[in-house]
């Protein structure tokens, strides 16, 4: 007998019943909630004179709509409001474990509250209706996103239909270089077997380059499993899990937590556990990573240029590529380093926490934001990641060097306030989506870490960050 | 937390058996969700209404907002969904990883609101192609040259349609010269083929979900 997966010890552990022909109602311990995708679910449920199964399982917040400043005047977009609104009335209705709504200090993006609060925890299934929701699993956890049926599906009955998926091995050896950061990895990662090589596959990301980064880099990591394709990513646990979460809010405390700490140590693949599919990289091959096209899987190193679709031979990539770079409005063979940015956007699910702000920071600290650029805006992922910044002083660094520094959100990810490109407009995006008009129609995102975000607000084009340390 | 209740769903999905259309293509890989219902119409508290919003981007010159008339609104002559022949399409034939991206189930809500009944493509981004089946909308996933076929087909004959057939597992050309079976999950297909409402199902089994809960919970505490 092969040993058995962390996915798959995660999986088998809330398989509640199965149909003949596989498919399984899963148990939820976690149900994060958020304004864009529940209010159809709340109402169905409502129609259906049905009621949440168990409103202890529920986390909520409001972070897709909410604006990043002026809060004393609320949200003027009357359909946000509404949104935001309905979410509040919903909760209200029908009680949470904890709800951060609007203007509450610990309020913030979903996926970057989770942790901080202790909300996700080791072997947890943690589900959300939003595909970022892969984060947790640097938990090793089983977190996946959901749509808004499902969403109904496990409030009215804590549980998910679903079969299992084939398991993934991402082993990445070595360390990865100075100035290189978690961000680029995931880049490179998905810059190789593509946005929908993960498709149908768990991912497990293992090995010692893993293993030496923070639970921050591995959130950022498994945050962008999704855009691999694959619905979870995780991570085993080990010492630097349980030192993340140790004195958290929601996470066990005395001896519930020896206990859970014991039982967390089971929580990662046997030794010999076979997997599906495996890729084996080596970190210290890894460059920073500047994305040039209109999906993630459009990258390439700082120093390299932008391709030429004419040396493509695969008909359908040749035309993606030059769709890509008509609406990129890039040249082939441009060097990156020669791609000047409009507006500098650090923050999101996969690059908001305080470790992202500081290797920020580190670099605007005591030069100007370059002339050519618009705006270049820091969104902290949370209140409390935005209070701990404030402390550290991290907030004057930006200021100094002429960033805005705003109130936690989703924010320019995905432009659901006021905050997003104009058409044409150029940004060097810590997000994790380049997709067309996702940072607003018409607008041109290029995925970075939020160094070479913040390298590329000085020099006023991207530039390899490690020649300005 | 309140005993099921026998009622029916709050938006019954409709039954797929046997379904005969017209067919538009969409030539790229990788559309994405952003792509097929962009985000200002995702502040929308409804499951519809979303149809005339689909490809927003590539549909229409200008940008569109929520509560625009969209019929004032002027339309890009060259995307293929505007091409008279296409016009009263319900089968979409794509490329590869079609809805990668976002959760968001607003994406077929779009679709079969427009319209679509069902989408045949080399592959599926998971969670996308999961939501089509909790819409009565039918994702099938065919060869790559079966794909390509299709593609030529559709090129060069305007009115071009295909009968798909559920219960068989095929899809077919209205003459019979060509047909290609498909595979789904029978689970899947007996829910979509009957427009059953899978919470009830599950709700049938709420016991046997409370015992687990039940011990569970008492095993581990702090998951509470
Ligand atoms: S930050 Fe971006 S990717 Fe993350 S949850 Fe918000 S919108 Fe989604």
């Amino acid at each position: 007998m092969p040993g058995a997966t962390l996915y798959d010890k995660l999986f088998d552990a809330h398989v509640v019943r199965k149909e003949p022909d596989g498919t399984a109602l899963l148990y939820v311990d976690r149900h994060l909630v958020h304004e864009v995708t529940s209010p159809q679910a709340y109402e169905g449920l409502r129609l259906a004179g049905r009621k949440p199964w168990r409103t202890s399982s529920i986390v909520a917040t409001a972070d897709h709509n909410t604006p990043t400043k002026d809060w004393d005047q609320g949200i003027r977009d009357p359909i946000s409001r509404t949104q935001v609104a309905t979410l509040d009335e919903n909760v209200r209705a029908t009680g949470a474990k904890a709800y951060f709504p609007f203007r509450d200090r610990r309020q913030g993006i979903v996926h970057v509250i989770g942790p901080e609060q202790g909300a996700t925890l080791p072997g947890m299934t943690v589900v959300c209706g939003d595909s970022h929701t892969s984060t947790h699993g640097a938990f090793a956890a089983l977190a996946f996103g959901i749509g808004t049926s499902e969403v109904e599906h496990v409030l009215a009955t804590q549980c998910l239909l679903m079969k299992k998926a084939k398991s993934m091995l991402i082993r990445v050896d070595g360390r990865l270089p100075a100035g290189v950061t978690a961000k680029d990895l995931v880049l490179a990662v998905i810059g190789r077997i593509g946005t929908a090589g993960g498709t149908g596959h768990a991912i497990e990301f293992a090995g010692s380059a893993i293993r030496a980064l923070s639970m921050e880099g591995r959130m950022t990591v498994c945050n962008m499993a999704i855009e691999a394709g694959a619905r979870a990513g995780m991570v085993a646990c080990d010492d630097t899990t349980m030192d993340y979460l140790r004195g958290r809010p929601f996470a066990p405390t005395g001896a519930l937590w020896d206990r859970a700490v014991a039982h967390w140590r089971t929580l990662r693949s046997d030794d010999g556990a076979a997997f599906d599919a495996t890729h084996v990289f080596d970190a210290a091959a890894v460059a920073p990573q500047v994305t040039w096209g209109t999906s993630p899987e459009m990258v390439t190193s700082v120093a390299g240029r932008v391709p030429d679709p004419d040396r493509e031979r695969d008909a359908t990539r040749r035309d993606g590529m030059a769709k890509a770079l008509a609406y990129m409005g890039l040249a082939p063979n441009t060097p990156i380093t020669d791609i000047r940015v409009d507006k500098v956007f650090i923050g999101s699910c996969t690059n908001s926490r305080i470790e992202d702000l500081r290797q920020a920071a580190a670099v605007a600290r005591g030069r100007r934001v370059a002339g050519n650029v618009k705006l270049a805006m820091v969104v902290p992922g949370s209140g409390p990641v935005k209070a701990q910044a404030e402390a550290e002083g991290l907030d004057r660094v930006f200021r100094d060097a002429g960033f805005e520094w705003r109130e936690p959100g989703c924010s320019m990810c995905l432009a659901m306030n006021d905050d997003r490109l104009e058409p044409g407009e150029r940004c060097a995006s810590t997000s994790n989506r380049n997709f067309e008009g996702r940072q607003g129609a018409g607008g041109r995102t290029h995925l970075v870490s939020p160094a070479m975000a913040a390298a590329a607000a000085v020099a006023g084009h991207f530039v390899d960050v490690r020649r300005l340390f | 937390m309140a005993p099921p209740r026998p009622s029916g769903p709050a938006h019954p999905m409709q039954p797929f058996t046997v379904h005969e259309g017209l067919v538009a293509p969409l030539d790229r890989a990788n559309v994405d969700t952003d792509a097929i219902i962009p985000k200002q119409f995702l502040k929308s508290i409804k499951r519809s209404g979303f149809g005339p919003n689909l490809f927003d981007e590539w549909r229409y010159l200008d940008r569109g907002e929520p509560g625009a008339d969209n019929a004032r609104r002027p339309l890009n002559p060259d995307f293929v969904l505007n091409l008279p022949r296409y016009k009263g399409a319900s089968v979409l034939l794509a490329r590869r990883n079609f809805g990668c991206g976002s959760s968001r189930e607003h994406a077929p809500w779009a679709l079969a609101d427009f319209g679509f009944r069902a989408l045949i493509a080399p592959s599926y981004a998971d969670i996308f192609y999961n939501n089509c089946f909790k819409n009565g909308l039918l994702p099938i996933v065919l060869p790559d040259s079966a794909v390509d076929r299709l593609f030529a087909d559709v090129a060069a004959f305007p009115g071009f349609r295909l009968v798909i057939d559920l219960p068989a597992q095929t899809v077919a050309t209205t003459d019979g010269s060509l047909v290609v079976p498909f595979e789904v999950d029978p689970f899947r297909k007996h829910c979509l083929q009957h427009g059953l409402d899978d919470i009830g199902l599950t709700l049938q089994h709420a016991d046997v979900i409370r015992a687990f809960e039940a011990k569970r919970l008492a095993e581990q505490p702090w998951l509470q």
